[in-house]
């Protein structure tokens, strides 16, 4: 397949981009892009599941979480170094998705959605019923000096950019190449005509569970790095906020898109930025600006633009 | 001589309509068996039965001797049992060429452009990779459709009503292509069209009513006085 070089090129043209924009953004707007390059990452995860696979999760703020207690605890209690703190929050994340894709995927649809928000309004209210060994609601600072990686001071601008955009590289190239992957065609199946998957000899049950896991690893992930590189852990991240907002992410930019989830980040999150800069109401701006998606490009900018011509976009 | 695939007693109701009603069965290596019966007779559901699509009430299923009765249809799959479905079941929104694709990688296939192509072009659908498979013509999607289980590269091949919506050349070309898979393949057709049917089976057994009406080969159907009765001659239609 000769296409393959395109898609290639665009990513890593979006990589080299925003690898030079940290040199032309002042310093706000670099710690914003440093944010909206760490979401992705959850979004991403999420788009491996509910964009490809078809598994619409009400609950992957617990993935989040899950990863962002599985690093940030180890720190707090056990005075753990960064990387195997980062290295069990990925784990975490996993290892949750694992747990609850288990009980979960033996329902489908609506019942899906609502038994995935009860896992994560269950884990929510677990971190704050252990509240003298998670922080409760206050959370807990990441201490600084586990915020160092090899000499790196995470906590300091350019190094917090660096590690995100690395993180974000990372896990983009993999998402690429995973939905590229013959396992990617098996999850787009599985999406697409589950019965008919069935009767090509793939295991349903097998493969939304594995695509569900991959998905908990991005958002583990995601969370661990976020509460590294920004210093704080707190149950907020665990609420069900956190769950629809990778979902509006993927829908903004396309679902089943590679770049669709950083694109749909990048907009909400200084969509939501700007608006709040007007109104208090600004999350009366983010629902106006999902139902004219909704109503005038279900499929998101991403998806839009694939269908209108872009056949080789991933 | 042992069957490649043996059900017996196969039941399955669906309230009180008696769909497939104790029916034992025998599948020989490398025979083209062909299903008939009216509308409504159980054939869809029958094999169905076999293929693992729906669960089995009473009786027992055998593949090589082995009981697969309460193996998951996807199992069922990687042991050479291939499905394609009366309705047809594709990807619509995915290329032809990932349609088959799925069936070929499913199999274990090295080399999936080659076994994709190759699949296609059995089918007449070669140049078709491309396209979505939303957009083929219905006899095109039904031939798709056969293409994917081609590309399972299955020991027993069930097709449910292939040449439904094919034209006549296409149907000719279908012919050839399932005489040329036996014996290596056997054949599992449901079929209304009895030219076909009498052009191709070496063995034929008519279901009415959920049961066995007879079985055997074609000239002794054909001149089976209860199936002429129930079937061949009760003015029912041989559509397609
Ligand atoms: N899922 C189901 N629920 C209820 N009834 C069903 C179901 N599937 C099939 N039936 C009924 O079982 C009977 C047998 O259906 P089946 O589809 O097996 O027949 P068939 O021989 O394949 O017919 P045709 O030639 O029209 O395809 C029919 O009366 C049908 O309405
Ligand atoms: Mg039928």
């Amino acid at each position: 397949m000769s296409l393959s070089a395109k898609p290639l090129a665009l990513h890593l043209g979006l990589i080299a981009v925003l690898f030079a924009a940290q040199f032309m953004l002042p310093s706000y707007h670099a710690t914003n892009v440093s944010r909206i390059m760490v979401l992705s990452v959850f979004a991403m995860g999420y788009n491996i599941a509910f964009g490809y696979t078809g598994l619409l999760s009400l609950g992957h703020a617990l993935f989040f979480a899950a990863g962002m207690y599985g690093m940030g605890l180890p720190i707090w209690t056990l005075g753990w170094a960064p990387v195997p703190a980062l290295i069990a929050g990925l784990v975490a994340g996993g290892a949750l998705a694992g747990l609850v894709g288990l009980l979960a995927l033996r329902t489908a649809g609506v019942s899906f959605m609502i038994v995935t928000l009860m896992f994560a309004q269950a884990g929510y209210l677990t971190l704050l019923y252990l509240n003298t060994h998670t922080g409760g609601d206050e959370g807990f600072v990441v201490d600084s000096a586990a915020r160092m990686i090899a000499g790196f001071d995470l906590s300091t601008d350019t190094p917090r950019y660096m590690a995100a955009l690395i993180l974000f590289a990372i896990a983009m190239l993999i998402c690429l190449w995973l939905v590229r992957s013959p396992f990617g065609r098996v999850m787009v199946a599985m999406r697409e005509n589950e019965e008919r998957s069935r009767m090509l000899g793939y295991n349903p049950f097998r493969v939304k569970l594995t695509a569900l896991v991959i998905s908990g690893l991005y958002a583990g992930m995601a969370g661990a790095a976020y509460g590294m590189l920004f210093g704080y852990v707190g149950a907020t991240f665990a609420t069900i906020q956190y769950s629809i907002l990778p979902m509006l992410y993927v829908l903004l930019g396309g679902a089943g898109t590679v770049i669709g989830p950083f694109l749909g980040a990048l907009l909400m999150f200084y969509l939501i930025d700007i608006a709040s800069g007007y109104t208090t109401a600004y999350l009366f701006v983010v629902g106006a600006a999902l139902v004219v998606l909704v109503l005038f490009a279900p499929k998101g900018i991403l998806g839009t633009i694939r269908e209108r011509g872009l056949k080789w976009l991933p | 001589m042992a069957a490649l695939m043996e059900a017996k007693g196969l039941t399955r109701h669906f309230g009180g309509l008696r769909a497939v009603d104790g029916v034992d069965f025998r599948l020989q290596q490398g025979e083209i068996h062909a299903l008939i019966g009216p509308n409504g007779a159980g054939k869809t559901t029958f094999v169905s039965l076999l293929s693992g699509r729906i669960p089995v009430q009473s009786g027992t299923i055998t593949l090589a001797d082995e009981d697969i009765t309460r193996l998951p249809a996807h199992a069922r799959v990687k042991k050479g049992i291939a499905y394609t479905f009366q309705i047809t079941s594709v990807y619509p929104r995915l290329t032809v060429f990932d349609n088959v694709a799925l069936a070929a990688q499913s199999a274990g296939a090295l080399g999936l452009e080659a076994q994709v192509a190759a699949a296609l072009a059995q089918v007449n659908l070669a140049g078709f990779g491309g396209e979505l498979a939303g957009n083929l013509s219905y006899g095109h999607q039904r031939l798709l459709e056969v293409a994917m289980g081609l590309a399972l590269k299955p020991r027993i091949l069930i097709l449910d009503e292939p040449t439904q919506g094919l034209a006549a050349g296409e149907i000719e070309g279908f012919k050839t292509l399932v005489r040329s898979l036996v014996p290596a393949t056997t054949v599992l057709l449901i079929e209304h069209n009895m030219d076909v049917v009498m052009d191709l089976a070496t063995q034929i057994t008519v279901l009415n009513f959920g049961k066995v009406l007879a079985t055997g080969a074609p000239d002794a159907i054909r001149s089976n006085p209860e199936v002429q009765n129930a079937y061949l001659g009760g003015g029912d239609d041989a559509e397609g």
